[in-house]
């Protein structure tokens, strides 16, 4: 691990940084994503020093607006602006329905109020901090949108295959599960493909948004069957399976979505040897993961959640130098 | 009321297959004389309204509007509503029955009648109805209803869900000869959606309505209303196959109608990204070969009507999470800018344009109330006058409507309506036209 200094090597990079707000990965260029890589590298070195705390954001005061239940993200974010030596606050809201109750816009008017520099903004919404992001001065990060958006996530997930495989042009990614409903998946594809991996979909037809495969959205290739799609694969991601998908009638059984698209270590067998496998949790192991694959040698799901601290530290501290545009 | 000659116009009406430089002479209310070139009117006395370098054509008619009035009238009400049809350039519309309560019972039509006539400032003729409360279970009486003065039925906002119900309300209606009109979506395949499914949908993680769920209603609808002999009218058709399926009804003769607003002609659905939820609406903006296919419709006459669907919300309503808004455009007030820039682009002709807002749906409506959609001697002087070449930007906040959603904010458009008479009178000037007394 290098021992880089944390501030005057970040400053020196601050200047290519454009965002105010983390909303989506689909406006990062290559380079950007390579920046947030640097500054992660640089976050992680803090981790391990024996007291790991920066004055870096000592003043600022960071929000985590959760409006979805949300455990390993929020604690995420939390650990992650403590380190920087931010002020945190959590707030746990609730969905204003459409009759009434506080709406979304005056709950960031009153953040806006009481002076927060960022909003961690976690949504059941598609679009929430979109809408968020044109009321409010603070900066927004999304932390996951509807089925829309976990740009967060991406960036950790790309940064542990980052870790591993240092190149990643060329790179065969396969996406194991429900896809429609996967705001990480949404995201993971338009991070993989940016950095210049190939990307596999894999999943029942009718888990599969429309348009993917086609021309107007990232190049990704779909093969519904399993084991095609794990061929020579460098990274394999299974994908939660919520309960509901069967109730809605979208699968015929659990049992059978099991049996048909279920990570096995004989299936991944025919990934490569050194393939790694991702999962963004929480995971149902027995459902879209063997509790083999999910606890085996080639399975990085606790490194994606030590790095996301990291990644987190590694935005907040890039957005904390921003403007609003 | 003194006579009001409107001078040196090009007055567009195609009821008669008129296009040429005139004078028109209003006399009473009604429209007493057109006078070719330079021609000097039969009497001497009458105000003078300079028309030249504008359009002089017959007051448009909106079969679908939404008035919101009674039970949503911070939306808009009769007032709001036929002012912002006045600078619309509408002098008759057609509200939805979707009200609170609905418009289902002669009492209800007797309160829409009497406000509009008490503090409306341009015709409202109302819809009832198909279905008591708007609930698809069982007819409303339809008889009782046209009695009241409604000129079609429509439980728009829903669809009519039970094939059953809508075989009984195309054949009951015959005896009335007043169309039915639906809001084709078929909800199992909708439920949840919040704009066209396709590859923007996809990509901002939000629940598509396909096209499929509007053709299945419509061609539902079509075979119905072979089968009753029934006048069937399809709302806001926004698809291509939609499109298709009703050109075939029509060569095969099944007696069918149909309208597409503004913003399914002009707008697309990229306008949703960035979650702008004054673009949605339903059926939602699609794409541009949709609209391709629209515009066809209406050039070979498949679809025979523009009709807004002005949906007014209060912006409270539209200021929140894209799944959470209501659907609906705020569209008097932009319909001719919007639809102008398709005359501008040479899709459709000025003439064809006209026609669709003012003499097809008057034949929809029929002669029972007044003879509408006409600058023919003796027809009510429903007049609008417009200019199409004025560039202008839509604010919302200048709107009469209450509802300022509209996708439109900001843009510039071509195409402006400068002056709207409603039966002789001036219901709506803009600053530039001057009225000379004679």
């Amino acid at each position: 691990m290098r021992t880089t200094q944390v501030k005057p090597r970040v400053t020196e990079t601050t200047t290519a940084w454009r965002h105010h707000h983390i909303l989506d990965i689909d406006d990062f260029t290559r380079e950007e994503i390579e920046l947030v890589f640097q500054t992660t590298r640089a976050m992680k070195e803090v981790l391990s020093r024996p007291i790991k705390r920066v004055p870096t954001l000592r003043g600022k005061t960071i929000v985590n607006l959760f409006y979805e239940p949300s455990t390993r993200t929020r604690l995420s974010f939390e650990l992650a602006a403590k380190y920087l030596s931010a002020d945190v606050v959590n707030l746990n809201a609730q969905v204003s329905s459409v009759a009434k109750g506080e709406s979304l816009v005056d709950t960031l008017g009153t953040l806006q109020a009481l002076g927060a520099d960022i909003v961690v903004m976690r949504h059941s919404h598609s679009g929430a901090p979109y809408i968020a992001a044109r009321y409010i001065e603070a900066s927004i990060v999304n932390a996951g949108d509807g089925w829309h958006a976990h740009p967060t996530q991406a960036l950790l997930d790309l940064y542990t295959l980052y870790e591993h495989k240092q190149n990643l042009k060329g790179l065969k990614a396969v996406i194991i599960g429900d896809i429609m409903h996967s705001r990480v998946a949404r995201s993971n594809i338009w991070g993989l493909t940016t950095m210049g991996i190939e990307v596999t979909l894999c999943c029942p037809p009718t888990l599969l948004p429309l348009g993917l495969g086609g021309e107007q959205l990232p190049p990704v290739k779909i093969e519904p069957n399993i084991e095609l799609a794990l061929d020579k694969a460098d990274m394999v991601m299974t994908l939660r399976l919520q309960r509901e998908r069967q109730k809605s009638g979208l699968l015929p059984s659990i049992r059978e979505y099991i049996q048909l698209y279920q990570l096995t270590e004989a299936r991944l067998a025919r990934a490569k040897p050194d393939a790694l496998v991702l999962h963004p949790g929480p995971v149902n192991e027995g459902v879209e993961i063997s509790p083999a694959v999910a606890h085996g040698t080639q399975s990085v799901i606790n490194e994606q959640v030590a790095n996301g601290v990291a990644v987190r530290m590694a935005l907040l501290y890039l957005l904390s130098g921003s403007q609003k545009q | 009321m003194k006579s009001l000659l409107i001078q040196g116009g090009r007055i567009i009406d195609p009821s008669q297959g008129i296009e040429a430089i005139g004078n028109l002479l209003i006399s009473e209310g009604k429209i007493s004389w057109r006078g070719k070139g330079e021609e000097a009117p039969p009497q001497p006395d009458y105000d003078t309204l300079n028309a030249k370098g504008l359009v002089v054509c017959p007051g448009f008619i909106d079969l679908h509007c939404h008035l919101r009035q009674p039970g949503d009238e911070e939306k808009e009400t009769i007032a709001s509503g036929t002012r912002a049809a006045a600078r619309g350039g509408f002098t008759t519309i057609c509200c939805m029955p979707n009200t609170n309560p609905p418009l289902d019972n002669q009492t209800a039509i007797e309160f829409i009648k009497s406000r509009s006539a008490s503090e409306g400032v341009v015709r409202v003729l109302p819809i009832g109805c198909i279905s008591r409360g708007r609930k698809g279970e069982e007819l409303a009486e339809m008889g009782e209803l046209t009695l009241s003065g409604v000129i079609a039925f429509s439980d728009d906002g829903e669809p009519v869900p039970s094939s059953y119900l809508m075989r009984q309300a195309l054949d009951y209606s015959r005896a009335f000869e007043l169309p039915v009109i639906d809001h084709c979506e078929e909800k199992a395949l909708t439920e949840g959606g919040q704009m066209n499914e396709g590859v923007i949908s996809t990509r901002l993680g939000l629940r598509g309505i396909p096209s499929a769920a509007e053709e299945i209603m419509v061609a539902r609808d079509l075979a119905l209303a072979e089968l009753t002999g029934g006048r069937l009218h399809i709302a806001h058709v926004s698809t291509e196959g939609s499109v298709e399926l009703i050109r075939r009804a029509k060569e095969k003769g099944i007696k069918v109608t149909a309208e597409v607003t503004p913003h399914h002609l002009t707008l697309t659905e990229e306008r949703v990204i960035g979650y702008d939820t004054n673009a949605k609406v339903n059926p939602p903006l699609r794409t541009r070969q949709d609209i391709k296919a629209l515009i066809q419709g209406l050039n070979d006459n498949t679809i025979d009507i523009i009709a807004t669907d002005h949906a007014p919300h209060t912006e409270a309503d539209k200021l929140c999470e894209f799944d959470l808004a209501p659907f609906g455009i705020s569209g008097f007030e932009t319909a001719l800018g919007s639809l102008m820039s398709l005359v501008h682009n040479g899709e459709i002709s000025l003439s064809t344009l006209v026609a669709k807002l003012t003499h097809e749906p008057a034949r929809i409506i029929g002669n029972k109330y007044a003879k509408l959609g006409t600058l023919a001697a003796g027809a009510p002087a429903d007049v609008t006058i417009l200019d199409p070449n004025l560039e202008w930007v839509v604010e919302p906040k200048a709107f009469a409507s209450k509802g300022r959603n509209t996708p439109l904010a900001g843009e510039r458009l071509k195409g402006r309506v400068m002056a709207t008479i409603f039966q002789g009178r001036l219901v709506y000037k803009d600053g530039s036209i001057t009225v000379k007394e004679g």
